[in-house]
């Protein structure tokens, strides 16, 4: 029994170090990000898990500079738009797809799967040429396009799962009374699906907030960059003298937002990505 | 809300009355038609950004369009893809770098996606277990998923810095190094470098998905196996992993798909380094940095084709693997 015992012990010991080795790994390098941005320069190239020296300096510096405070701007139109967006195209499309019988529907459903598995660089030229075609270069806007390429299949994909489980009597009773499809929409389905909106909506959120190759491809000026883009080319300057501190600054920055926004909403988050992939 | 409507539609109802099959197909067409103008938005988007787009690029990969000029385009058919000029082989298919590129791409995605699964799926087993704790736990496991590919590739090339570097500075106060690795720069290294950060950043999407697999096992065969006796290892082989393996499925399609295009990690940690370029990067690389369009949407057309195919043959052995499992 005794041995038993020491046995259950040691598995409740290896259960627990297992979880703390993960919590490590998982939260580490942002961690160490936080500790590199609040060190000041002198004390960059120590290596220490706690700064000896607090100091802000790093933080002055970055939000000193104009064309970051662009960028952060930039940032937020151009995420908070892709989702608008997306939102409202998605909403639409999935009543559509969910709750109408209609042929050539599975077809439109195997097109959204095909465009969400496309490579982003399969269409760089050819929509490199629609951009400069609607002036939309070096522009933000030019962003707020693009991104529909990825957040929307996702959106309509996600919403049409969460429409299709709704009950049928809800739209019985409306078309009963004899409203009119937009009436449904907007009466009947939009109170019932604003949980699958969040949701989805932080997650095009989030992929617009991070996107990267089209933001560096299709801007050209500091003015117009998004953050991702400023923070890569933070060290562009020389291969040598990397300004780390200004950058995990920067880093901090950005993803403090998504930081708590994971962890206030994470079961929506994780609804979300499941049903996005497990019912797809 | 439903009053006025009724008043407006009135004479359709009592029509109804006498012939009921046909105010059926009355509202049905009226829905499909509802449809198609709902879907009418969302298509134009997708065809705008997507598939004119993607005709386009298919087109301009048979012509020497550039960048500065992309109208002045001819049209030199498969040049771009392979041309016997002089003596010697040109074109995307002849060009080293490309195949370079190609196996990098491949060799990254295996090992990538292949790390994920193994600790994604032990991830989720230990979430899956009850302890206090485990929506602190699953919340810190979600971060990095959360972070900017480009934040978090900027954060592991600050661990790695061959100088200053904590990982260094750990490995050589355990003994496991003598000297600093410079694991960015060094063309040994820098494909584990990528590998390591990819994996840090996705194992949280596989192991959610198999999580979410996980919590709708039966529980009656795990109590049956526990008194048993059956050793725990032996009950995830035979029972946890087949049943997860549909949810593990999707799960390595939407990664593997993921890591075939990859590029903000590799372009941020070793820009144009050709011991780490990926399809993405040389494509990018033709078509922006050396303005060569037609040569890059050649580039680009291949990665699509070589992304379609391996779609289709995943499909294609993931429908025969699952009817032999049935069997």
């Amino acid at each position: 029994m005794n041995t038993r015992q020491l046995a259950k012990i040691a598995k409740r010991i290896g259960f627990w170090a297992l979880i703390v080795l993960i919590m490590v790994y998982a939260v580490f390098p942002f961690y160490y990000a936080v500790v590199t941005s609040l060190k000041p320069s002198s004390d960059l190239f120590r290596v220490e898990l706690w700064p000896s020296n607090w100091n802000f300096d790093n933080y002055i510096s970055i939000f000193s500079q104009t064309s970051f405070l662009r960028a952060i701007f930039n940032s937020i139109v151009v995420a908070f738009s892709v989702v608008f967006i997306a939102l409202l195209l998605g909403i639409t499309a999935s009543y559509a797809l969910g709750r109408v019988r209609f042929r050539g529907r599975s077809t439109v459903l195997l097109v959204i799967l095909g465009v969400s598995m496309f490579p982003q660089v399969a269409v760089l030229s050819g929509l490199f040429e629609v951009i400069r075609a609607l002036n939309l270069y070096n522009n933000p806007a030019g962003l707020i396009l693009s991104y529909t390429i990825f957040t929307l299949p996702f959106t309509v994909w996600v919403l049409t799962t969460f429409m299709k489980q709704l009950p049928m009597e809800l739209e019985e009773a409306a078309i009963m009374d004899g409203a009119t499809p937009w009436i449904t929409i907007t009466k009947v389905f939009l109170p019932l699906m604003w949980p699958a909106m969040a949701t989805t909506g932080l997650l095009a959120f989030i992929a617009a907030w991070n996107e990267f190759l089209f933001a560096l491809t299709f801007t050209l000026t500091d003015a117009q960059r998004t953050v991702p883009v400023a923070i890569a080319l933070l060290s562009g300057g020389s291969a040598y003298e990397l300004p780390w501190g200004p950058i995990m600054a920067a880093s901090v920055v950005v993803t403090v937002p998504l930081v708590v926004l994971v962890i206030i909403f994470q079961r929506r988050i994780v609804s979300g990505l499941t049903a996005g992939a497990v019912k797809g | 809300m439903s009053t006025s409507i009724k008043h407006d539609d009135a004479p359709a109802g009592a029509r109804s009355f006498t012939t009921k099959p046909r105010r059926g197909t009355k509202v049905r067409r009226q829905r499909v038609k509802a449809a198609w103008l709902f879907l009418a938005p969302m298509l134009i988007a997708l065809t705008l950004v997507a598939g004119w787009p993607l005709v386009r690029t298919f087109f301009l990969s048979f012509t020497d369009a550039s960048l500065s000029d992309l109208g002045a385009a001819n049209l030199i058919g498969f040049e771009n893809y392979l041309v016997y000029e002089d003596g010697r082989w040109y074109g995307v298919l002849a060009d080293s770098v490309w195949w370079q590129s190609v196996w990098n791409t491949v060799y990254f995605s295996v090992v990538s996606v292949s790390l994920e699964v193994v600790f994604g799926v032990i991830v989720a087993l230990i979430l899956n277990a009850e302890f206090k704790g485990r929506v602190i736990v699953r919340a810190a496991v979600l971060i990095p998923w959360a972070i900017p590919t480009i934040v978090s590739a900027q954060m592991w090339a600050w661990m790695l810095n061959d100088q200053f570097g904590i990982i260094n500075h750990m490995l050589m106060g355990l003994g496991v190094i003598d000297a600093p690795i410079a694991w960015t720069a060094n063309a040994t290294y820098s494909m584990w470098a990528v590998i390591m950060v990819d994996v840090w950043k996705t194992i949280p999407f596989v192991a959610l998905l198999v999580l979410a697999a996980l919590q709708m096992l039966p529980k009656d065969c795990y109590e049956a196996a526990e008194v048993d006796g059956i050793h725990p290892l032996r009950v995830f082989f035979k029972v946890t992993l087949p049943l997860i393996t549909p949810a593990l499925m999707v799960a390595v399609i939407f990664r593997l798909l993921d890591a075939l295009r990859v590029f903000d990690v590799i372009y941020v940690l070793t820009s144009n380094s050709t011991s780490t370029m990926s399809m993405s990067v040389y494509a990018r690389q033709q078509l922006v940095e050396f303005q060569d369009v037609g040569y890059g949407s050649a580039a680009s057309t291949l990665l699509f084709l070589i992304i379609a195919l391996a779609t289709v043959a995943y499909l294609y052995l993931g429908r025969k693997q699952i009817q032999l499992g049935g069997d």
